[in-house]
C-alpha cells in the first residue's frame, strides 16, 4: 500500500468500522466486540506502517478535494502528527479491551453506540493528526467534537446532559467564536492555510496582530484546556471511564496540544514566533494555568476530578514548552504528549476499575484498598509517579527535555513551574498512594475483588507502556528532532 | 414653486392624499373588511398615479383610427399595465374576503383584537 | 403554469399529486439544463411573441437567474415529490387537486419572477405567486391558519403596491420597464429625486416580501400555521426571490447612475441585517415551538444573504448568492423532518418533542444534520456560505471585524436553538416508555434524507453553486458604470 492510499485508508477504516460495529451490535455483543478490536488492531497496523517512511524523512501527502478556490481537504503527514496518530490508535486497542471489561462490568445501556462513536471518534482523531492545512483541521477538530459528545452524554440522565451541555457549548464557542476567525484571518493574509515548516506567516503579519492572532488560536482550541477555556473537562467526567481515558490520553486533549503545537511550529514558525514580542504572553499563560489547576487539584476529593484538573495541568506543560520556543523543548513538548498519554490513560483505567469493583468514586474511600486490589492499584502507583516525573517513568523523560528546553532558554520563570508543580503534583498524589497501600481499611465496606479481567489486563499494559517508555523511547526523539532540525 | 404649478399637480396631490388614507384604514382599524377596504383604496391611489403620468396633453384614447393622421394618442402602455395591475388588485380584494368569510366561520367575529384573544 | 388548471380535472388525488409532481421535475429538468447552458457564459434571453426588446417583453436567464431558479424548480419537485403522506394528513381529499394545482401556480410565479426581465411582468409574477401562496397557506389545518394568512396578504399586497409605485416612478423618469434598458436611459435622467424615492419605494415593498427585520412579523405566524410541506417550499424559496429581485434591481439599475449607491444601499441596508441576523437568532432561542423558532431563524438566515448584499463587493455578493442556496437545502431539509415529525406529534410544541429519537431515528439524525448546516459546521454546505460572508466581511475594511463577530455570534445563537431541538429530542422524557421505533412515511423519509445528504454533498463538493454564485456576483458588479 502506498503512504498517500495507507492515509486514506486510516480516516476511512473507522467510519466502516463503526458501520460494522452498528451491525454487528444487531447480533451480538461479542461479534461487535470483535469487530471493534480488528478495527483497532487494524488502524494501528494501518499507521504503523507509516513509520518507517517518516522516519527516512518522507512527507507523504493527499489531496481529496478542493472545496473553494484555495481551500482543500488534504493530509500531510510529519513527525507530530505521526507520533499523535501513532499514539491514538495504539492506546485505541487497549482502551477498547478495557472498555469491554468496564461496559460489562457495569452492565451499562446503550453499549453498540458506545462503541460506534469510539470508532467516529477515533476517525476524527487520524483526521486531526494528518491534517496538511488548517481547514482540514478545523474540520475533523468539529467532528470530533460532535462525534465525542454522544460518547459524555451517555448516561442520558438530567445532570449527565447539563454536563454535556457545558462540554459541547465550551468546545463549540470557543471554535467557532475564536478557532474560526483565526483561520479565516490566516488565509486571507497569508493566502493559504498549509502547514509549512518554518510557518505561513513570517512576512505577512505585523507584531501586534501576531500575539492577537496567537491568542485567537490558543483560546480558541478549547481542546487544549487553557485556563479560562478549561471548564468542559471536569464537566466531561461525568462520562463513563473509558471515555474519559479517551478524552484525557489518546484522542480529544491531546489533539488540543497537538493543534497548538502543530501551528506554532508549522503555521507561525518557531523562529519567527520567537523574533516577535507580542507572543510572550503564551507562556505565562500556560505557567498560570499549570499552577493554578495543580492548586484546585489539591482540594478535590471525587478521583476523576481530580485526575481532570491533573491533566489540564500536564496539558499546559505542553504549552509552555512548545511556548519556550526552543529546540529542546519542542521535542520535550511532543515527548510529553505521548508521557502524559500513558500515564493519564493508566490513572483513568485505575479510576474505573475501582468504580467497577467497588462503586468508589471518592477519595477518601480508597482507604486500604491496595489490598484487595493490588494490580490495580500498582498501575495506579506507577501513573502517579509518571504524573510527578518520578524516574523509572515516562514521565521522567519528557520533564527532563523540557527543563533542558528551559535552561537552554534561560527561561527561569519555567524552570520555577516544573520544580514548583511537580512538588504540587506530590501534594496531591502521595496522600492517594499512601491512603491506599498503608491505611486501614474501614470497617462495614463492601467486600470486592479486583476489577474484571479485561480491564485488569489493559491497565496492566499501559502500566508497563509507561515503564518501558523511560528505556525506549530513542526512536521517537529520533523522529521529533527531525522537526526542530536545521534550527538554532 | 409657484401656487399655480402646485395646484397643477393636482392628481399627484389626490394620489398622495389616497394613499396615505388607504394606508391608515390597512393599520387603524381593526375591522377586517375595513382594511381590506383601505387596501383597495391603497391600490386605487396607485391606479390613478399610473393613468395620470400617462396622459398626454390633448392627447385622446390611444386607437388609430383609418385614416386619421397626425394625432396626438395618450400612452397606451401604463393603460395596460393598470388594467392588470386592477385585475391583480380584484384577485386579491377576492381572496382576502374569502379568508374573512372563513375566519367568521371559524372564530365568529371578523375584530382583530378579538381573533387575537381568542387563541 | 399551464397545466395547473388542468390538475384540478384529475380527480382521484394520487393522479394529481403525480401530475403536480412530474410537471414540477420536468420545470427542475429545464432548470438545470438552463443553469448548464449559462454555465457555459452565456444570458440566455427569448423575446416573447418575437417583437423585440424594448418594446416587447423579454426573458432572460443569466447566472444569478439560474441559480435561484434552480432553489425554485428544486425546492418545488423536491417537495411535491415527499408531499403526498404529509398533504393527506392535513388537507382534504376533495380539496387536494386544488391545492396541487395552486401549488404548480405559486411555482410557475416564483419562477417567472426569476425569468422575468422587465419590471411589471416581476410585479404581475410576484402577484401570482404570492396569491397562490396565500391559498396554500390558508389551507392549514388549525384555524390561526387564517389570521396568519391575512396578515401576509395585507403586508405582501402592500408590498407589491409599493413595488408598484417605485416602477411607476422610474417609468415617467426612462420610459421603459425593460431592465437592461433602464439602466441604460437612466443615465440621460436629468432629475434624481423621482428616482430615489423610486428606488426607496421599491426597497421597501420588496423588504416587506423578503421579510427583512423589521417587516417581518407576518412570516413566523405564516409559516407555522401553513401545512407542513408548504412551509417546506416556502421557507426554501420565496422570500429568496424577492431578496433576488431586490438585488437584481438594485445592482443592475441603480447602481451605475445613483451617486453615493454604495452609501445608501449598505448604510440603510446593513444594520437592518445586523439587527434581523441578531434579533431573530435571539428570539429563536427563546421559542417554544418547533415550527416557529425554525422560521424565526429563516429571518436571521434572510439577514445574511442582506448582509452580504450590502458589502457592494464581489465576494460579498458571492456570499449572499451561495446562502440563497445553502439556506434552501438547510431549512428545507429541517422542515421536511418536522414534516415527518407530525406523523407522530400532532403538537409540534418543543416541550411536547420529548425523547422523539426512540420513535423517529432516521429523522431526528436527518434534522441533525440539517441543523449542522444551519449552524455552519465544516463538511457542510452552510459552512460554505458562512466562510465566504466572513471572508467578505473582513474585506470590507476595519469594521470588518464587527461584522465578522455578529456572525460569530449569531452563529453560536443558532448552536442554542438548534441544540434545544436535539437535547428535547433525543434526551427529552418521553410520554411513555418503551416506544417502538415507528418512523414517518418512507416517500417522506427519503426525501428527507436526500436533502440531508445533499447538505453534506454540497459541503464537501461545492463547485457548482460556487461557480454560480461567483458568476452571479460578477455579472451584478458588472453592472456599476
Amino acid at each position: 500500500m502506498t503512504p498517500e492510499s495507507t492515509i486514506l485508508a486510516a480516516i476511512c477504516l473507522p467510519l466502516a468500522g463503526a458501520l460494522a460495529i452498528g451491525l454487528a451490535g444487531r447480533v451480538s455483543a461479542n461479534l461487535r466486540e470483535s469487530v471493534t478490536m480488528v478495527t483497532a488492531g487494524t488502524l494501528a497496523w494501518l499507521v504503523w506502517s507509516l513509520l518507517p517512511t517518516l522516519m527516512a524523512g518522507g512527507r507523504p501527502a493527499v489531496e481529496v478535494s478542493e472545496v473553494m478556490p484555495g481551500l482543500s481537504i488534504a493530509f500531510r503527514v510529519e513527525p507530530l502528527g505521526m507520533l499523535f496518530a501513532a499514539l491514538a490508535s495504539g492506546l485505541w486497542i487497549v482502551n477498547s479491551i478495557y472498555s469491554i471489561g468496564y461496559m460489562r462490568g457495569n452492565k451499562e445501556k446503550n453499549q453498540t453506540r458506545f462503541f460506534v462513536c469510539f470508532a467516529l471518534a477515533l476517525s476524527a482523531t487520524m483526521g486531526v493528526a494528518f491534517a496538511g492545512n488548517l481547514f482540514t483541521l478545523f474540520l475533523f477538530y468539529e467532528l470530533l467534537t460532535l462525534s465525542t459528545y454522544p460518547l459524555v452524554s451517555h448516561k442520558g440522565d438530567a445532570a449527565t446532559v447539563r454536563s454535556a451541555r457545558v462540554y459541547l457549548g465550551v468546545l463549540l464557542t470557543t471554535s467557532i467564536g475564536l478557532f474560526l476567525p483565526a483561520i479565516i484571518w490566516t488565509y486571507a493574509v497569508a493566502g493559504t492555510g498549509d502547514f509549512v515548516l518554518g510557518g505561513i506567516l513570517a512576512g505577512n503579519l505585523g507584531d501586534p496582530e501576531v500575539g492577537l492572532l496567537l491568542a485567537l488560536f490558543v483560546f480558541g482550541i478549547g481542546k487544549a484546556a487553557v485556563m479560562p477555556v478549561h471548564r468542559w473537562l471536569p464537566a466531561a467526567m461525568v462520562a463513563p471511564t473509558p471515555v474519559s481515558a479517551l478524552l484525557h490520553a489518546v484522542a480529544v486533549v491531546k489533539a488540543g496540544v497537538f493543534a497548538i503545537t502543530k501551528i506554532i511550529v508549522y503555521v507561525f514558525g518557531i523562529d519567527f514566533l520567537f523574533a516577535s514580542p507580542s507572543s510572550g504572553w503564551l507562556l505565562y499563560v500556560a505557567v498560570f494555568t499549570i499552577l493554578a489547576a495543580s492548586l484546585v487539584a489539591l482540594r478535590q476529593t471525587n478521583i476523576k476530578r481530580l485526575l481532570a484538573y491533573s491533566t489540564i495541568a500536564q496539558l499546559s506543560y505542553v504549552v509552555m514548552a512548545a511556548a519556550i520556543l526552543k529546540p529542546l523543548a519542542e521535542v520535550g513538548a511532543a515527548i510529553h504528549i505521548v508521557a502524559h498519554a500513558f500515564g493519564k490513560i493508566t490513572l483513568f483505567f485505575a479510576a474505573g476499575a475501582i468504580y467497577v469493583a467497588s462503586k468508589k468514586t471518592e477519595i477518601y474511600q480508597l482507604k486500604g484498598i491496595g489490598r484487595r486490589m493490588p494490580w490495580t492499584m500498582t498501575a495506579f502507583t506507577i501513573g502517579a509517579l509518571s504524573m510527578i516525573g518520578v524516574p523509572p517513568t515516562a514521565g521522567f523523560v519528557s520533564k527532563w527535555y523540557i527543563l533542558a528546553g528551559a535552561f537552554q532558554a534561560d527561561n527561569l520563570v519555567a524552570v520555577f513551574t516544573i520544580i514548583a508543580s511537580t512538588v504540587l503534583n506530590a501534594a496531591y498524589f502521595l496522600p492517594i498512594l499512601y491512603m491506599a497501600w498503608f491505611a486501614r481499611e474501614e470497617s462495614g465496606g463492601k467486600e470486592h475483588g479486583e476489577a474484571p479481567f479485561a480491564a485488569v489486563l489493559a491497565l496492566t499494559i499501559t502500566a508497563v507502556l509507561t515503564l518501558a517508555f523511560f528505556l525506549f523511547n530513542g526512536p521517537v526523539i529520533d523522529l521529533e528532532s527531525q522537526v526542530v532540525r536545521g534550527l538554532n | 414653486m409657484k401656487l399655480l404649478e402646485l395646484l397643477g399637480y393636482f392628481n399627484y396631490w389626490v394620489f398622495a392624499i389616497t394613499l396615505v388614507i388607504g394606508l391608515y384604514a390597512v393599520i387603524s382599524k381593526a375591522n377586517l373588511i375595513k382594511k381590506l377596504i383601505g387596501l383597495s383604496i391603497f391600490q386605487s391611489a396607485v391606479f390613478l398615479m399610473y393613468i395620470t403620468m400617462d396622459k398626454v396633453e390633448g392627447g385622446t384614447a390611444p386607437i388609430i383610427q383609418a385614416g386619421v393622421e397626425d394625432q396626438i394618442y395618450s400612452n397606451p402602455l401604463p393603460q395596460v399595465l393598470i388594467l392588470t395591475a386592477i385585475v391583480v388588485g380584484v384577485s386579491t380584494l377576492a381572496l382576502g374576503l374569502a379568508i374573512v368569510v372563513r375566519i367568521n366561520e371559524r372564530y365568529g367575529t371578523i375584530e382583530e383584537h378579538e381573533i387575537l384573544d381568542a387563541d | 403554469m399551464l397545466s395547473a388548471p388542468l390538475i384540478i380535472l384529475l380527480q382521484p388525488r394520487g393522479l394529481a399529486w403525480a401530475g403536480a409532481t412530474a410537471v414540477a421535475l420536468l420545470s427542475f429538468a429545464i432548470a438545470v439544463a438552463l443553469t448548464i447552458a449559462v454555465l457555459g457564459g452565456q444570458t440566455q434571453v427569448y423575446a416573447m411573441g418575437g417583437w423585440p426588446a424594448p418594446y416587447g417583453i423579454e426573458l432572460a436567464v443569466d447566472s444569478f437567474s439560474a441559480l435561484v431558479l434552480l432553489v425554485v424548480t428544486g425546492a418545488g419537485a423536491g417537495a411535491l415529490l415527499a408531499a403526498r403522506p404529509s398533504i393527506d394528513q392535513q388537507i382534504e381529499h376533495q380539496r387536494q387537486p386544488l391545492f396541487y394545482s395552486a401549488w404548480l401556480l405559486a411555482m410557475s410565479g416564483l419562477a417567472g419572477i426569476v425569468v422575468a426581465a422587465d419590471a411589471f411582468n416581476i410585479f404581475v409574477f410576484m402577484e401570482i405567486s404570492s396569491l397562490a401562496s396565500y391559498v396554500l397557506i390558508a389551507g392549514g389545518p388549525d384555524r390561526r391558519a387564517l389570521p396568519a394568512v391575512f396578515k401576509y396578504l395585507i403586508m405582501g399586497t402592500i408590498g407589491a403596491t409599493f413595488y408598484l409605485i417605485g416602477v411607476g416612478l422610474i417609468y415617467m423618469m426612462t420610459g421603459t420597464l425593460n431592465l437592461a434598458d433602464m439602466e441604460a436611459r437612466l443615465g440621460d435622467v436629468t432629475e434624481l429625486n423621482p428616482i430615489l424615492v423610486a428606488a426607496g419605494f421599491i426597497t421597501i415593498g420588496l423588504a416587506l416580501k423578503a421579510a427583512v427585520f423589521p417587516l417581518h412579523v407576518w412570516l413566523p405566524n405564516a409559516y407555522t400555521q401553513a401545512p407542513h410541506m408548504i412551509t417546506v417550499f416556502l421557507a426554501a424559496c420565496a422570500t429568496k426571490v424577492a431578496i433576488y429581485v431586490l438585488i437584481r434591481f438594485d445592482y443592475m439599475v441603480f447602481q451605475a447612475k445613483l451617486d453615493d449607491h454604495e452609501a445608501q444601499f449598505a448604510l440603510f441596508l446593513m444594520p437592518l441585517a445586523i439587527l434581523g441576523i441578531l434579533v431573530a437568532s435571539a428570539v429563536a432561542m427563546f421559542e417554544g415551538h418547533l415550527k416557529r423558532l425554525l422560521a424565526t431563524s429563516s429571518v436571521a438566515q434572510i439577514g445574511y444573504i442582506l448582509l452580504g448584499a450590502s458589502f457592494v463587493s464581489e465576494s460579498g455578493l458571492a456570499a449572499s448568492a451561495m446562502h440563497i442556496f445553502n439556506h434552501a437545502l438547510a431549512k428545507g431539509g429541517l422542515f421536511l423532518a418536522v414534516a415527518c415529525l407530525a406523523f407522530h406529534y400532532s403538537d409540534l410544541r418543543l416541550d411536547q418533542l420529548g425523547g422523539a429519537a426512540k420513535r423517529m431515528p432516521f429523522t431526528c439524525a436527518a434534522l441533525v444534520v440539517c441543523g449542522f448546516s444551519l449552524i455552519g459546521i465544516p463538511g457542510t454546505a452552510g459552512f460554505i456560505s458562512k466562510w465566504l460572508l466572513i471572508t467578505a466581511a473582513l474585506e470590507t475594511g476595519p469594521m470588518g471585524w464587527l461584522l465578522v463577530a455578529v456572525i460569530l455570534v449569531s452563529s453560536l445563537m443558532a448552536v442554542v436553538y438548534i441544540w434545544r431541538i436535539v437535547e428535547k429530542l433525543y434526551f427529552g422524557a418521553p410520554d411513555q416508555d418503551d416506544i417502538a421505533v415507528s418512523e414517518a412515511p418512507l416517500q417522506l423519509l427519503l426525501v428527507t434524507w436526500l436533502v440531508a445528504l445533499l447538505n453534506i454533498g454540497f459541503g464537501l463538493f461545492p463547485t457548482v453553486p460556487l461557480t454560480l454564485a461567483n458568476a452571479s456576483a460578477t455579472v451584478l458588479m458588472g453592472y456599476s458604470g
